[in-house]
């Protein structure tokens, strides 16, 4: 089987977590008994990566942009909490349990992504990410105004305790199942139709692709997704607050996304495990006060980073001064060995651009021979 | 009957605070075809120079300084943040409007910290009307509402740079080879928006007396809410959507049994109106370009 250049970087991110994975889990078998807050870091760092690689799927991949997935995280933790809290009584704290509520609050979730997505899909421009933004302050307030019997209230609802020994093992067993799931949807040819959406909307439908239905499919997946981490949340909190799950926080994946590359799943995980470390050693370091300026780095890092990227008028220093080009004068430039067309890709106007084709300078000779012999 | 008259009243100036708030997201929208996510903390900013300044005791100067502030702040986020994306993506504006919202909070809550500020900008008292006890400064915030409105009515529609704005707002590229100076008119709005901002701050400071950095955040978003309801790029809507949720909020303020949930049902309008209508109440339907 030939490995072209796609699947190696769709493989490096199965191996890596695989290998930690089976590494860490083999010690804890082995009887290595794990730091308590090393065990809780790598949990949230798997909820994280989770997270970072479902937003990356609608605002990469689909090209709009959700600002309440900390909202849809909220309905999974709470809907598979509440789930597993009447679970175990019934049927011991085991996996069984376990998958049944994290079922639950994925489909939970997806379901408010259908209803969330329906209207706001069907439109043009910025209306998802105000009504994303909407349903997560919708979600948040109908969950602090719950009895404490039903789902705790103000005080949060209380979640079944797991074993923290294994509970990180499976939850990179869930972050090796995002990653297939959407590496696999973004291959396939839903993916296709999804990027063919992003890219030009207009030209997309006209090949037939019913867009509203993709739009609202992959943004389901995303939305279940994200529930699936609300579920991995509450098993790893024992405690779920509405509070937690604020604009702050959806926010905050949007940074893991924004830094990691949009587009680009293997940079979505290194950006959420690296924000998810900073979250808990910045805090730390700066105290009181200075807290704030975790929220500024963020700030700067959204701000900074997409201008750099997308401002037409960086468009020349981009192409000269960036990762790929610096690699590039590492390796040995073999213009015979590039074997896909990746790279042809990039220079296929979608749009016309008025300006080119107003410019075009040339002259009369440049049409063949002049029969007429005439003016020169 | 007291209880409604007041309530409406109320309503009606919280109203007219959305719908100020909503004309700077409807005209930067319709002309710069972006979500100003900063727009709300920009009121903010309003807020914070309000209280500043009031320790010099006079009000006229307050205010003044903080439309003008609030105006070069507008402005100057307009040249660094979003005209250098201008031909790129709407997403990656969309994103960069959030980090500079997301700025402005930080870099409040940096330099006033996170506890909220008191401050009192004028106290006009309350009057007696029909029974009902109504604050005078709900009436001059609906009467500087409608005047507002008016005056920025009669500019769009008469003046030379008020047709180069729906000039803009129609056809870009047509207004530019018109002889328009797009990037002038679309760094007008932001003046005027953010100016806005600012008298709305100064209203809202007026009805809950506390800065805050997050102060903005909320009326931001319901006023944002009130622009599409009304139909997003349409003045009057803008004014019609504002005023059509301040008094739902507060009227579900005033039943015990939804009150908690007042945030849930405005939001809850928002998803209704883009299910059913939405364009808006008056807003134009547009066709798409090909």
């Amino acid at each position: 089987m030939k490995l072209g250049k796609i699947k190696i970087n769709h493989y490096i991110n199965y191996l890596v977590i695989g290998l930690l994975l089976i590494v860490l889990s083999s010690m804890t078998v082995a009887g290595v008994r794990f730091d308590n807050s090393l065990l809780f870091l790598l949990e949230k760092v798997a909820i994280g990566i989770i997270l970072a690689v479902s937003l990356s799927l609608v605002v990469g991949f689909l090209g709009e942009l959700s600002l309440g997935h900390a909202g849809f995280m909220c309905v999974g933790a709470y809907l598979g909490g509440k789930v597993a809290a009447l679970l175990v009584p019934a049927l011991g704290n085991g996996v069984l349990a376990f998958v049944i509520s994290l079922l639950a609050g994925c489909a939970a979730a997806a379901v408010c992504g259908i209803i969330v997505g329906i209207p706001a899909l069907r439109l043009r421009g910025d209306y998802l990410a105000i009504v994303t933004l909407a349903f997560g302050e919708i979600v948040k307030s109908l969950f602090r105004n719950t009895s404490y019997e039903s789902f705790g209230g103000t005080l949060g609802l209380d979640t079944p305790r797991f074993d923290k020994k294994y509970l990180f093992i499976i939850a990179f067993l869930l972050v090796l199942l995002t990653l297939m799931v959407v590496q696999n949807y973004i291959r396939s040819k839903h993916g296709r139709a999804v990027t063919a959406i992003r890219d030009n909307e207009i030209a997309a439908r006209a090949t037939g692709i019913n867009v509203t239905k993709y739009k609202l499919m992959t943004f389901t997946l995303s939305a279940a997704l994200a529930g699936m981490a609300g579920v991995l949340y509450s098993y790893s909190n024992y405690t779920v607050q509405s509070t937690q799950f604020g604009y702050n926080y959806s926010i905050e994946m949007l940074v893991m996304v924004v830094l990691g590359g949009m587009g680009s799943i293997n940079g979505s995980i290194i950006a959420a495990a690296l924000i998810t470390w900073l979250n808990t050693w910045l805090p730390t370091k700066l105290t009181g006060d200075l807290a704030v300026l975790q929220n500024l780095l963020y700030a700067l890092v959204l701000i900074v980073i997409v201008i750099y990227n997308n401002a037409p008028k960086l468009k020349g220093f981009r192409d000269k001064y960036n990762l790929g080009v610096l690699l590039n004068k590492f390796k040995k430039h073999d213009a015979s060995k590039i074997n896909d067309d990746k790279a042809k890709w990039d220079v296929v106007p979608t749009k016309i651009s008025m300006d080119e084709v107003l410019s075009v300078d040339f002259t009369p000779q440049d049409l063949g021979p002049d029969k007429e012999g005439g003016r020169k | 009957m007291e209880v409604i008259l007041s309530t409406l009243i109320n309503g009606l100036s919280l109203g007219g605070i959305y719908a100020m708030i909503a004309l700077g997201y409807t005209m930067v929208y319709g002309i710069a075809k972006m979500l100003n996510f900063a727009h709300g903390d920009i009121i903010m900013v309003g807020g914070y120079v309000i209280f500043v300044v009031m320790a010099t005791g006079n009000p006229l100067l307050a205010v003044a300084v903080a439309v003008i502030a609030c105006v070069i702040l507008g402005i100057t986020i307009e040249r660094v943040a979003y005209r250098p994306l201008r031909g790129a993506s709407p997403l990656a504006v969309l994103i960069t409007a959030i980090g500079v919202s997301y700025l402005l909070q930080s870099l409040a809550q940096i330099i006033f910290g996170s506890a909220p500020k008191m401050v009192t900008v004028y106290e006009f008292g309350s009057v007696q009307f029909l029974g009902a006890t109504v604050q005078v400064a709900s009436l001059v915030t609906m009467a500087v509402t409608v005047v507002v409105m008016a005056v920025l009515t009669l500019f769009v529609k008469y003046t030379r740079l008020g047709r180069a704005m729906i000039a803009v707002s129609e056809d870009r590229d047509a207004a530019q080879l018109m002889g328009i100076n797009v990037n002038a008119i679309i760094t007008i709005t932001f003046a005027i928006g953010s100016s806005l901002a600012a008298l709305a701050g100064l209203f809202y400071l007026m009805k809950a007396p506390n800065v805050s950095f997050t102060m903005g955040a909320m009326p931001g978003i319901k006023a944002f809410t009130a622009a599409v309801i009304g139909g997003i790029g349409s003045i009057p809507g803008a004014m019609l959507g504002g005023i059509l949720l301040g008094v739902v909020e507060s009227i579900s303020y005033k039943i015990t049994a939804i009150a908690p949930y007042t945030d849930a049902i405005e939001f809850s309008i928002l998803i209704i109106i883009l299910l059913v209508r939405p364009t808006g109440f008056l807003g134009k339907k547009r066709r798409e370009k090909v």
